[in-house]
């Protein structure tokens, strides 16, 4: 600290040093994003495919969203599978590192080796196999459930319904997502120490005790941050949605908020539609991200 | 003794749970392994004996394979290598000086860092449109770095700030200039940093699929995530030959296992690296 505090003359060189990142954040990222808040306020119709400039409408397009019964049923489905998929990850996760725990040593790395390459799939490699495993008629998931005696899932089609559909999705965000809930989880476990367990142990607390009075206040900020990026992550799942409406059906039945933008963008054209839900996502992510931002700053302040 | 039983039983678990995880990824190996024959069958081969590697010279014979394999390596390449050069700079600068919008400047690369790509996608595709870059590698190029550009520049400031400034300035005092001790005492001891970096800025480029469905729209200049797409595209249509496509993914995503495997580590600290110290 006090080596940087010694530099704190007046300099040019961080400045220049900043231009570059500072450059392609403003090109990438800045300027779209100015340019979709200006393009939220203007309407876009036939004649604006046509080359007609859109006329500036100001915030009609975010009344007119307000009072679209489909959009709020996607934003509802997006949630409801967000919080689902990200609660479901959460528990998991941290079962699996309480597991870690208390599991030799051998078996604690064939785990480990098991969730890294899950973890490690691309998303789209992943989703082909997924799909591949819920095939309809040949897939190895209805074959398996199929073995069970009384259950009759032969040729049972899994996209065909939105419920089953959304239900295969979260299925597959999970499985990709858990082991970073378990590996950071984990990591937070190794923090809690040997001695303060085992005082509570001679103290005569049983392994729930334990878990909620020593094990829980510990991994509390581990959990929080991880629960807050798997909000933040599960609320945009794009490529997941995509190919399964590829696989199965592309009806608005099976959209969230991305396919939704990407639906009104692409097909329709209506970019000040578009715009406006974006911002919409933006605005809820940046909200649900502030904690996060701010203990990342604190961080930093260390 | 009691103890021991217990600890048995949930390694036992632990390793059908990790059977049951890694299935997926089996599935993928083992059905690339399979002849077509064996996949057309109702009840499914769970173990390839007689592996052949048919299903593998099935798809790289397409030529469409090449053609996003080079898309794929132009773009991951441009993005590592100035990700890499525009964030090392700024993490220096964040982390070796104190000066007025320093904060200002990593507030916006967090937020930057969570911004969501369905959220900007339609915007990114009519500035890339307007400049007529699409469906080249410089379009998705730019959108990618400045998508990674901020956490690489949040993780390699630990990096640079782990260096005593000291060293340099004693390597500065024997008579190296100041960019000599840089090159010398500091970039060395960086290396694990940017090689971490590196992979992540690789892992964002060769993955992505959003951003590049919409600035890359026409089939020749796919990249291997939209080349792949194609094969489930195409399944809702014909018979998918399964084991082709398995095949398909294998080739993706074993470069990106391998990589992933050597960072993992770093990512996830540098994710929750707060909240765990803390």
């Amino acid at each position: 600290m006090s080596v940087t505090l010694a530099r704190r003359r007046k300099n040019r060189a961080p400045y220049v040093l900043l231009i570059p990142a500072v450059a392609i954040l403003a090109i990438g990222m800045g300027y779209p994003l100015i340019w979709q808040i200006v393009t939220s306020m203007q309407e876009f119709g036939l004649q604006q495919q046509f080359g007609k400039p859109a006329p500036f409408v100001f915030f009609d397009n975010y009344i007119e969203l307000a009072s679209r019964a489909s959009l709020w049923i996607v934003v509802g489905k997006s949630i409801l599978f967000c919080l689902t998929t990200a609660v479901v990850t959460l528990a998991i996760g941290t079962l699996l590192a309480l597991l870690m725990n208390i599991i030799s040593k051998g078996a604690r790395i064939t785990l480990q080796i098991s969730l890294l390459l899950a973890w490690s799939m691309p998303v789209v490699a992943a989703m082909t196999v997924w799909i591949w495993l819920f095939d309809r008629r040949r897939g190895a998931i209805n074959y398996l459930l199929d073995l069970i005696p009384g259950v009759e899932m032969n040729r049972f089609n899994w996209l065909e319904s939105p419920l089953t559909f959304f239900i295969v999705a979260s299925i597959i965000v999970i499985w990709m997502s858990v082991p970073f809930v378990a590996f950071s989880t984990y990591a937070g476990l190794t923090q809690v120490s040997e001695e303060v367990m085992e005082a509570a142990q001679l103290d005569g607390a049983n392994g729930w005790q334990r878990f909620w009075g020593i094990i829980l206040p510990m991994i509390r900020p581990v959990i929080a941050i991880v629960f807050l990026l798997q909000v933040i992550w599960d609320l945009r799942v794009f490529t997941q949605i995509t190919m399964l409406q590829d696989a199965g059906s592309k009806s608005s039945d099976f959209d969230l908020l991305g396919t939704y933008i990407y639906k009104l963008g692409t097909k329709s054209q209506d970019f000040g539609m578009a715009s406006a839900v974006s911002i919409l996502v933006l605005a809820i992510t940046i909200l649900l991200s502030w904690f996060y931002i701010r203990s990342l700053l604190k961080e930093d302040e260390q | 003794m009691r103890a021991r039983v217990v600890k048995t039983i949930w390694s036992v678990v632990a390793i059908f749970i990790a059977i049951a995880w890694v299935f997926p990824v089996y599935w993928m190996v083992n059905s690339s392994l399979l002849p077509n024959v064996r996949l057309q069958s109702f009840i499914p081969t769970f173990i390839p004996f007689g592996g052949s590697l048919d299903n593998f010279v099935n798809a790289l014979s397409d030529g469409s394979f090449y053609a996003a394999l080079g898309m794929s390596v132009g773009i991951t390449l441009t993005v590592v290598v100035f990700c890499l050069l525009f964030a090392f700079l700024a993490a220096v600068a964040i982390s070796r000086f104190r000066f007025r919008g320093r904060k200002s400047f990593i507030i916006a690369v967090l937020i930057v860092q969570m911004l969501p790509a369905e959220g900007l996608f339609i915007a990114q595709y009519k500035m890339v449109a307007s400049v007529g870059l699409l469906d080249s590698v410089i379009g998705p190029s730019i959108i990618y770095i400045a998508a990674v550009v901020p956490f690489t520049v949040w993780m390699l400031r630990g990096f640079v700030a782990g260096i005593p400034a000291d060293l340099e300035e004693a390597a500065m005092v024997d008579g190296l200039s100041r960019f000599g001790a840089f090159m010398r005492i500091t970039f060395p001891l960086l290396a694990p940093g940017l090689v971490a970096s590196g992979v992540y800025a690789f892992l964002q480029a060769w993955n992505e699929f959003t951003v590049a469905l919409v600035l890359l729209p026409s089939e020749a200049n796919q990249t291997l995530p939209l080349w792949l797409r194609g094969f489930v595209q195409a399944s809702a249509t014909r018979a998918t030959d399964w084991g082709q496509v398995m095949a398909a993914s294998t080739l993706v995503a074993v470069p990106v296992i391998i990589f992933f495997l050597i960072v993992q580590g770093r990512l996830t600290s540098g994710l929750v690296s707060g909240a765990v110290k803390g």
